[in-house]
């Protein structure tokens, strides 16, 4: 392989990961959209989404399609839960308590998945075959256009919820104006439901459809949820195609970084990435929020 | 009048627990249980500088084991490569993480809430993964060997008991200085930061210099637990120093109660005890972690202790609630 087609092997691989990063991050802006809370637990919910994947596949012995099905419904329930669980009792709390709630959500539901799943690493057969596709000189695997394709989907599709429907458009109002939206007859508790409901959902796709390149696994949260979180803050939270290009940026600086440089310190460009746009621009690129509140 | 009373009831609990910590060693002769005070003890000091920056001032620290692992490995790495003694390796690692700290702390303290939470934890992040790719100087995930024990003046804390009264000192240095720093102006200041930013400030409070100062200060303990750490064991594995173990940090202070010194060594206390004795508490410690983090918050925000005495003094009754609430 020449270097110009290692380069383009390196950025299929960067807008792939950068699109499950996205798919994560767009996770965040659920939440913080209609609640302004940041879900440490985010991560746990792609990892669970790959795990009950397995579930269904192994043990139910349902075909894929149907494994994921369940799997999504399971992890939105699961999402949902700890929404009323736990958010709900303390609405009105302060953000440090809230980020406490959210990493003991997450370091818990990690420990309940390595109890019921042990802590091995999980393989996914791949949607539609391994046969990479030739491009260029380089190779797609068939899985990266599934990645690719379902995370542009549901980005589609949240942005037209978000925008066109009564209940999307309810939900941003409730997360801007909490006090107004109740006094115009939104039911501010059941918005915070549904973007956990539909948060919970988007993550277990992410986990579900990066499981067959990286394994299903029960500490994978973390780290994958950073990520997520990183890209929604480079491409300014709240923001959803800002998310998608930050998700993807996130991507191909890593995989060129790894590639390129060193691939132990892969991670570390991503928290280095996440800290500079922390502190000169913590709106992110696209973003008009504010990151440096009273 | 009031000055003069509480300054003898502060520094009597002071001279309570110092003697508790000096004659604890007679009921507690086995080695092994020495070695868990040890642990509380270190950890105590870490807690305690986290408390003064959550529990006071209201800021949120998700890295705290990455200073508690650059303390240890500063001086670790000086010993074990460049032979140098423990006790001149102190001053470095304190200056050091105090330097890093300083750095960071100025641009991440501009931050709030959950941007400050995810900037720390991403800062303990990348110092993690140094601990696990700098392997010349750091010897990688395989850990660090071959560091020297604590000898002052030719006196060497050999044994888990000379190591325990280092470690007691260590820690009632620190209390001193919790205790003296609640107490004084900056401490004051400190809580008006935490009650609203703006209105301290509007006061002529400097409120980054005060935040960053703290957070430096804290940073410094878990530098100071870190070099303890690392003599005592003689071992260093950057798995000891990554997130969760900042989590484990957090969760010490939260149980402990947020804004009482003591708090901070009895969440420290606990949280070191209660894996040691309960073994089947072993293999689902981050699943309990988690649990009582999200149970703590919802039902007793201002911790066990707090906790416990709200429920007693709702018990006894309003009768007594004026005086008894206030720590």
């Amino acid at each position: 392989m020449s270097l110009d087609q290692q380069i383009l092997q390196y950025l299929i691989t960067g807008v792939t990961v950068g699109s499950i990063y996205a798919l994560i991050g767009m996770g965040f802006n659920i939440i913080y959209n209609s609640t302004e809370i940041i879900n440490f637990a985010q991560g746990e919910f792609v990892m669970l989404g790959g795990l009950f994947t397995v579930t269904g596949m192994r043990v139910l012995h349902l075909p894929l399609p149907f494994a994921a099905l369940m799997a999504v419904m399971a992890v939105a329930l699961i999402a949902i839960l700890f929404d009323v669980v736990a958010i709900r009792p303390l609405k009105d709390a302060s953000s440090i308590t809230l980020i406490i709630i959210t990493i003991g959500a997450s370091i818990f539901l990690r420990g309940i998945a390595s109890i019921l799943w042990g802590k091995e690493p999980y393989p996914i057969p791949a949607f539609s075959g391994e046969d990479p596709i030739p491009f260029f000189g380089a190779v797609i695997q068939p899985q990266s256009l599934w990645v690719m394709g379902i995370t542009f989907l549901i980005v589609l599709g949240l942005r037209q919820f978000f925008n066109r429907t009564i209940i999307g458009k309810a939900m941003l109002a409730s997360a801007f104006q909490p006090k107004a939206a109740r006094l115009v007859g939104i039911d501010t508790r059941s918005m915070t439901l549904i973007s956990f409901g539909l948060s919970g959902f988007v993550g277990a796709a992410a986990g579900i459809v990066i499981a067959p390149i990286s394994m299903a696994q029960y500490d994978i949260g973390i780290m994958i949820g950073l990520k997520g979180f990183c890209a929604a803050i480079i491409g300014g939270l709240g923001n959803f195609w800002g998310v998608v290009l930050g998700g993807v940026a996130l991507g191909v600086l890593e995989s060129l970084g790894a590639g390129l440089i060193s691939s132990g310190y892969k991670d570390a460009i991503a928290f280095g990435i996440l800290l500079i746009m922390l502190f000169f621009r913590p709106q992110g690129i696209l973003g008009k929020g504010k990151g440096d509140r009273v | 009048m009031k000055r003069t009373s509480l300054t003898r009831t502060r520094y009597g609990g002071f001279a309570v627990f110092a003697l508790f910590l000096l004659l604890l060693p007679l009921a507690v002769t086995n080695d092994y249980y020495l070695n868990v005070l040890i642990f509380i003890g270190i950890h105590s000091i870490i807690a305690m500088g986290l408390d003064l920056l959550m529990g006071y001032t209201g800021q949120i620290s998700l890295g705290h084991a990455a200073f508690f692992g650059l303390g240890g490995y500063i001086s670790g790495i000086l010993s074990a490569k460049g032979g140098w003694t423990a006790l001149a390796g102190l001053p470095l690692a304190i200056l050091g993480v105090g330097l890093i700290a300083w750095v960071i702390g100025v641009p991440t303290l501009k931050l709030h809430g959950h941007y400050l939470a995810m900037a720390t934890l991403g800062f303990g992040m990348i110092v993690f993964i140094f601990f696990n790719e700098l392997v010349p100087l750091t010897g990688g995930p395989s850990g660090l060997t071959g560091i020297e024990g604590v000898s002052v003046l030719g006196f060497a804390f050999d044994s888990d008991l000379k190591y325990y009264y280092l470690v007691a000192s260590a820690l009632l240095l620190a209390l001193l200085l919790s205790i003296n720093i609640v107490r004084s102006r900056v401490g004051r200041a400190l809580r008006a930061i935490h009650g609203s930013e703006v209105a301290s400030s509007v006061l002529g409070v400097n409120v980054a210099r005060f935040k960053v100062a703290i957070f430096v200060l804290s940073a410094v303990y878990a530098a100071l637990a870190g070099w303890l750490y690392a003599h005592y064991i003689t071992f260093l594995s950057p798995s000891s120093f990554g997130f969760l173990f900042s989590v484990k940090l957090v969760t010490m202070v939260v149980i402990g109660s947020l804004g009482s010194i003591w708090g901070g060594i009895f969440g420290a206390a606990l949280l070191t005890s209660l894996p040691e004795f309960l073994f089947v508490f072993e293999k689902y410690e981050t699943t309990v972690f988690g649990l009582i983090l999200i149970l703590v918050m919802i039902f007793m925000p201002k911790g066990l202790l707090r906790g416990i005495e709200d429920l007693v003094l709702r018990i006894l009754g309003p009768r007594v609630k004026g005086e008894g609430s206030k720590g």
